[in-house]
């Protein structure tokens, strides 16, 4: 009889997920049950899910999870931790949700260094209304909604949102990865585990930004998106550390 | 019998919210209810309760929504622009069916509008606001000693039906002050399995959730919400009558309005004229069939408010064309002097309709 090496997480539902091919929600909703397997915290982890593609995420993550409005996870998740300090609480948030209508919940949710860890998805582009400009689009990326590219003169810049946030005092964790490379996946389930354990240590708050790709709506197949994410997103958003509690930004 | 205390109607509203058992509070402040944020403060870190200034009203209802969905007895307060910036807030936590208390002391608008009392949020409280068919349950009391019964009786509705409460009060309401004391709910605390709390080994997730994405479904739980709202409609109507026995004109007012009401109703009665008031305490669910009973008696209606109408509109579905219902209201945080009202009610009497407005 072998023995069994590799499993599904508990924290992950047996169900099928319905995101596109070539998808990264996927893994990163593996990553992230899979760190609170190893943390053995799923028993008082409460996630809260956005709007956007993953606004299902509580139909596959196995433990008590909310839905909350555009935007507004940050908040609802001040609202339960403050219930319950001893809980682990985390947002799932795309780019739309949390670097647009959410900005201002995620900046003061940072700045009061709320004890509480925000995996934030960014695949610059609006996923689930079919592919209109983000915050985060970049420079000359078309989109539905900049289908002559994206200009600086007319939709503006380009949120870093990582690069925002370690600004704040309160914000004790902040990197950005990608999961683009067996490599890079590595590091992104790296970086997840240290903000949960920050988290639960109780510095502060944490955040995973993590580079991700969208074939469907970028019109490519998966592994042309992932080369896209490679030569296009990672030198506009640099991988790396941002701040940690132990001290100074990057 | 508790001790009498002289407070502020806001003050009142927050220590009524902590003799219910309320430990969160989530707000922003805002005039004329800024007293209250400023009391919560003060109050809750010496009950070792939670007070959170939010960055904006749409985060504090948030936070509402997540305290409330992890079980927590949570309130919230705000005035007229910031109500409406929290009715998003509201639709997802009447959709997701949390108990939350939300109070409103009532302004002048639209918009900036000013700062003097008002009741032109009535059909925003009454009848949804946000968007969805839902209702929140309406509380409108007319005293400081109310404020504080009504807001005990808020935080037990909430969690009995599982369901947004406002307390809608107005600027007078909130800055005024009167002697009150505190008696404490009877109500058994309700046990809340449905709450996110963290497994904490049980076997099955709990989802806080109003995202209903097939039809059918979003169908089943819009019928279920609306048994909900016929079991509140059918249990939890308040009111007040005053010499409605013999009256032939019956004034209908709510919140400070009803004060008012009353003075020149009484001052009337002394002219020999017979003249009574319905005054709802719910304002949602409306009082329709103590309204509809007094339609078969009464010969007309009088509806007082302060806004350029809003109330009448409910009271003249209840009367049904059954009998004449007159309006008189002042907006912009004008109030009536009680002269005023007793002059609509005589014009009444001598066959003069009431004015529309002003």
């Amino acid at each position: 009889m072998a023995d069994k090496i590799f499993s599904r997480p508990k924290g992950l539902k047996d169900v099928p997920f319905h995101y596109c091919p070539g998808c990264h929600h996927g893994i990163i909703h593996r990553l992230v049950a899979e760190v609170l397997d190893e943390l053995d915290v799923r028993d008082k982890a409460i996630g809260v899910a956005p709007v956007g593609c993953s606004v299902l995420a509580y139909e596959y993550f196995n433990f008590d999870a909310f839905e909350a409005a555009h935007g507004r996870a940050p908040a609802v998740a001040t609202g339960v931790k403050r219930v319950h300090p001893d809980a682990v609480v985390f947002t799932y948030q795309g780019d739309g949700d949390l670097a647009a209508i959410g900005c201002a919940e995620i900046v003061h949710a940072a700045a009061r260094g709320e004890k509480i860890t925000t995996i934030f998805v960014n695949n610059a582009i609006y996923g689930m209304t079919g592919g209109q400009m983000a915050p985060t689009s970049l420079i000359g990326q078309v989109t539905n909604t900049s289908p002559y590219g994206r200009s600086a003169e007319a939709a503006g810049y380009p949120v870093k949102v990582s690069e925002m946030l370690a600004t704040l005092e309160g914000a004790k964790f902040i990197a950005r990865v990608a999961i683009n490379t067996p490599g890079n996946m590595t590091k992104a389930k790296a970086a997840i585990k240290k903000a949960f354990e920050l988290q639960i240590s109780g510095k502060g708050f944490g955040l995973v930004e993590i580079l991700s790709t969208c074939p469907t709506n970028w019109g490519m197949s998966p592994v042309e998106a992932a080369k896209w994410l490679a030569e296009s997103m990672i030198p506009y958003y640099p991988l790396g550390v941002y701040k940690t509690s132990e001290g100074g930004a990057k | 019998m508790a001790e009498k205390i002289l407070m502020k109607g806001n003050e009142a509203i927050g220590e009524a919210a902590i003799v219910a058992g309320c430990r969160h509070y989530f707000g922003y402040p805002i005039t004329p209810q800024t007293e209250l944020t400023e009391y919560m403060s003060k109050r809750m870190p010496q009950v070792n309760g939670v007070f959170l200034q939010a960055e904006s009203e749409v985060a504090a209802i948030n936070m509402v929504y997540g305290a409330a969905g992890a079980g927590a007895r949570v309130m919230t307060s705000s005035s007229s622009p910031g109500i409406s910036l929290k009715m998003e807030g509201i639709s997802y936590i009447a959709g997701a069916e949390l108990p939350s208390v939300i109070v409103n002391i009532m302004r002048g608008g639209p918009g900036l509008g000013g700062i003097q009392p008002a009741q032109s949020d009535y059909f925003q409280a009454t009848k949804g606001g946000g968007h969805g068919d839902y209702h929140c349950i309406v509380l409108a009391p007319n005293s400081v000693q109310e404020m504080v019964d009504t807001t005990i009786l808020a935080f037990d509705l909430a969690d009995m039906y599982r369901n947004p409460v406002m307390l809608l009060g107005d600027g007078a309401l909130g800055q005024m002050m009167e002697p009150v004391e505190f008696n404490p709910s009877e109500t058994k605390p309700i046990a809340k399995p449905w709450a996110a709390t963290g497994l904490k080994g049980r076997a099955e997730p709990n989802i806080v959730n109003s995202l209903h994405l097939q039809p059918e479904k979003l169908e089943l739980h819009n019928i279920h919400l609306q048994q909900k709202y016929a079991g509140i409609i059918a249990n939890e109507v308040r009111y007040e009558e005053l010499y409605t026995a013999d009256a032939e004109l019956i004034l209908v007012a709510y919140g400070i309005t009803s004060r008012i009401a009353r003075s020149s109703v009484e001052k009337a009665r002394r002219e020999g004229m017979k003249v009574g008031m319905l005054r709802p305490i719910t304002l949602w669910p409306f009082p329709e069939k103590p309204l509809a009973a007094l339609a078969g008696k009464a010969s007309a209606f009088l509806t007082l408010e302060l806004s350029a109408g809003q109330m009448i509109e409910d009271v003249r579905l209840a009367v049904n064309g059954a009998k004449p219902v007159y309006f008189y209201g002042r907006s912009g945080g004008m109030i009536p002097s009680p002269k005023a009202v007793y002059e609509q009610i005589a014009n009444i009497f001598k066959g003069k309709e009431a004015v529309k407005h002003g």
